[in-house]
């Protein structure tokens, strides 16, 4: 290919702008890499720099200001044979730096050319994250309370596997952007350059003066030998072809007629670390093994091993419409923080509602029918409390029975723990 | 019966797989981490991409740029996580780029309550972009609806190529409950219209009523995306007629096709003079509620919307027609209700919402038709 220029869509930069270089310096970069046009897209976003995928006949993905990174990321997931090149000024580096950072992070292998040329040309040369507080900007005084970041330090500490810094208007930026393509990983290439519609009308900026800068603060040089590691993608596919299989969702048969065929309410009050979300799931488990439509709701804090664990199950012949809990028709109270969570319940049960009290757990006055059951006596741990409380609802036949009890375990658990378990169950059986 | 036992989050990731989503990227929020963690389990075993964006707008990015690699993409997240996919969900409205938000929505304003429920956001998926191009809002009311309208959603944004939302609700997203597979109902799945042209691809060059037909990034035909206003050819246009011709197609492309996008399911009860209206978690109780107020003798008939947005206008004239009075309800302060009475001026329009962060019991629903 000649040229990958799109003669259709002539550069339109102000006289004397470097990205008028930088772009006839990506063109040659393209032909000399000898990749066809389908295989490479530009990603850009807002900004003079945004222009850049329309002068150019491969794809082209233009979005909003600072994200480029992330569709350019996006792609390549989805097609990891792109060569995919993203765009960006030093505006919109500044306003996506969660992007950046985290490309740098990830390794993906991408090329990002910072097209930096000290401020926000597009929107009349206000100061950017880059603009020197010396400079003359159209911020008024606001870049003189602030310093500018070093772009390429910030990127080869985030973890860029390829960092180089060069002037937009040097002969050799061609091979430094084939250079950063050809690398598989993470490539940032700042390139420096003169903004002559907005910066250089203020602030003495030459080639010059960029030659110098960049004598001053000397590129990284390409490859930064600490942060090789494997590229993203790779990585990626690796460790996902190393995942199990899929699983289906796990079906349960009607199997038992259940003790009776009334609608049930089940609230089980307990305090994180009770296991009560698996006892609330056996109880699921054994209603569906009984033909019933169940449904369940926890409330437990976002902290872990802290606070009340309230389930709240409903058991119906009938379609379940409403979730929440009306009239219960078991209460297990098996710690004072789940009791806390709920008292008000307490109050308005109906005298045929069985609550379950362990002997040290505190209820308020109720009308139900209050069984009083001593698990620590029986040397059962606190963790097996809510398990034992169904064993003893199975011993009555509330809700549940043994055999159906005995399946939601086993469907719930492996062979070891299922035999755990039973232990506690045949303690109360 | 066979019974299979899930939370309505587990659901919406059931959906997507049966309807072929082999890209997701989001960001943990509750209550919708479950939807990203259910992905993570399914999508690697078929070889399907599942990231964790660095925050909610980069997810939007990557999903944006996955699928216009022709990828189906699927993200997930909760009211504060809309507000930050705001511009991607403009960019993906305007440029014409299918995916999934599945926003499992909870109490708000602003962060609000992580575990509290609510319809918080829905007018703001309606609106919550530039320009006031629609979008699509699903609703579900349990976890059966989550996988069957996930699968719709997909249909629906391949074909229309814009943004669809699925509705949910911590209530349901996070409630587990069993339902039968034999009953789901799950439609032939929608692939986008490819480009078959002979001409050269016109990237955004499409009937007045259609969706372009698709072709993607990284494809041997080159394709051009833009987030800017764009003429057919995808390049920035500033000439009026143009503009306007794509302004409009975005609209019409969605308003052309009512009848296949408007979902609900309906209980006409005979020689009853109200009709009760509802969506989500709360028509479940507005059914338990025209149930209980059967056997009182005071029936009602209910209609449950599952197509929020666009609003079915032509659905509701029509099952409104015969009714006297119209009750709706809704979990919030009044939002979608202002679309009904917009649509049905003229008939008395009653309402009941909560914004409490509990589900609005059924009892709450006859005090509210009973008290008329």
């Amino acid at each position: 290919m000649n040229s990958f220029l799109n003669t259709s869509r002539p550069p339109v930069f102000c006289p004397g702008c470097t990205h008028e270089r930088i772009t006839k310096s990506l063109d040659a970069a393209l032909i000399k890499m000898g990749i066809p046009d389908h295989k490479t897209v530009i990603v850009t976003d807002i900004g003079c720099s945004g222009l850049f995928d329309t002068f150019f006949n491969v794809h082209a993905l233009h979005g909003v200001h600072g994200r480029a990174l992330t569709y350019a990321a996006g792609l390549k997931l989805a097609d990891p044979s792109l060569n995919v090149i993203v765009t960006m000024g030093d505006g919109g580096m500044g306003i996506g730096g969660a992007h950046v950072l985290s490309a740098c992070r990830k390794n993906m292998d991408l090329t990002l050319i910072i097209l930096n040329n000290f401020n926000f040309g597009m929107t009349g040369g206000q100061y950017s994250a880059t603009t020197p507080s010396d400079a003359v900007v159209g911020s008024e005084f606001l870049n003189q309370a602030e310093i500018p970041m070093d772009i390429c330090g910030v990127v080869e500490s985030a973890g860029a596997s390829y960092v180089s810094r060069i002037s937009g208007m040097d002969d050799g930026l061609s091979d430094e952007l084939v250079r950063a393509m050809e690398h598989e990983g993470f490539s940032v290439v700042e390139t420096l350059g003169l903004c002559t519609g907005r910066y250089t009308k203020r602030n003495q900026l030459t080639p010059k003066v960029i030659d110098q800068m960049i004598e001053q603060r000397p590129s990284p040089g390409g490859v930064i030998e600490k942060n090789q590691r494997p590229e993203y993608g790779n990585r990626y596919r690796q460790l996902a072809k190393e995942k199990g299989k899929f699983s289906d969702p796990f079906v349960v048969k009607k199997l038992f007629d259940m003790p009776d065929d009334r609608r049930h309410e089940v609230v089980i009050l307990g305090s994180a670390g009770m296991r009560i979300v698996t006892a609330g799931d056996m109880v699921c488990f054994a209603g569906i093994s009984g033909g019933l439509n169940v449904s369940i709701k926890n409330d437990y804090n976002i902290t872990v091993l802290r606070g009340q664990s309230v389930s709240e199950i409903l058991l119906s012949p009938e379609k379940i419409g409403y979730t929440g809990i009306e009239s219960p028709t078991v209460v297990l109270a098996l710690s004072d923080e789940g009791v806390a969570r709920r008292q008000k319940i307490f109050a308005t049960l109906s005298p045929d509602t069985y609550v379950l009290k362990e002997a040290s757990v505190a209820i308020p006055d109720t009308p139900a029918q209050v069984e009083e059951i001593d698990f620590k006596a029986m040397k059962i741990k606190k963790t097996d409390w809510a398990l034992a409380s169904l064993a003893v609802l199975a011993k009555h036949e509330i809700v549940l029975n043994k055999d159906m009890l005995v399946f939601a375990l086993k469907s719930r658990f492996n062979e070891k723990v299922f035999n755990l378990s039973m232990e506690t169950v045949n303690k109360i059986l | 019966m066979a019974s299979v036992f899930m939370e309505g989050n587990e659901a919406v990731a059931r959906g997507a797989m049966a309807a072929g989503c082999n890209f997701f990227a989001g960001y943990p929020i509750t209550p919708a981490t479950t939807i990203f963690n259910n992905m993570l389990k399914m999508l690697p075993p078929r070889d399907g991409v599942c990231i964790q964006g660095e925050d909610e707008i980069a997810s939007m990015g990557y999903c944006i740029g996955a699928s216009m690699a022709g990828k189906k993409v699927l993200t997930a997240t909760s009211g504060p996580g809309i507000s930050l996919y705001s511009e991607h969900i403009s960019f993906a409205i305007g440029s014409e780029i299918p995916l999934v938000i599945a926003n499992v929505q909870r109490l708000g304003p602003s962060t609000g309550s992580a575990t509290r429920g609510a319809d918080s956001d829905i007018q703001f998926m309606r609106w919550g972009s530039t320009s006031g191009a629609p979008v699509i809002v699903l609703a579900p009311k349990d976890a059966k609806d989550c996988l069957e309208l996930t699968v719709h959603a997909f249909n629906f944004a391949e074909e229309f190529r814009c943004p669809v939302f699925i509705a949910s609700n911590k209530e349901i997203g996070m409630t587990k409950e069993s339902f039968d597979m034999d009953d789901l109902n799950l439609p032939p799945l929608v692939e986008r219209t490819p480009y078959t042209g002979s001409g050269p691809y016109v990237p955004f060059a499409a009937d007045p009523d259609k969706s372009p037909p698709f072709l993607p990034i990284g494809g041997t035909t080159l394709v051009r995306q833009t987030s800017s206003t764009h003429g057919p050819d995808g390049y920035i246009t500033i000439d009026p007629q143009v503009i306007a011709a794509m302004q409009q197609r975005l609209h019409t492309k969605l308003t052309a096709a009512m009848d296949r996008i408007t979902l609900y399911e309906e209980t006409m009860v005979p020689d009853t003079d109200t009709l009760v209206i509802s969506y989500g978690i709360t028509s479940r109780a507005v059914t338990d509620a025209a149930t209980a107020l059967a056997a009182k003798g005071r029936p009602v008939s209910t209609l449950s919307l599952k197509t929020l947005w666009p609003v079915p206008e032509a659905l509701l004239v029509e099952k409104a027609a015969r009714f006297k009075k119209i009750v709706v309800i809704e979990m919030n302060l009044g939002q979608y209700v202002t679309e009904i009475k917009r649509i049905l001026c003229g008939k008395p329009v009653e309402f009941y919402g909560q914004m409490n962060g509990t589900m609005i019991p059924p009892a709450k629903i006859m005090e509210t038709i009973e008290n008329e």
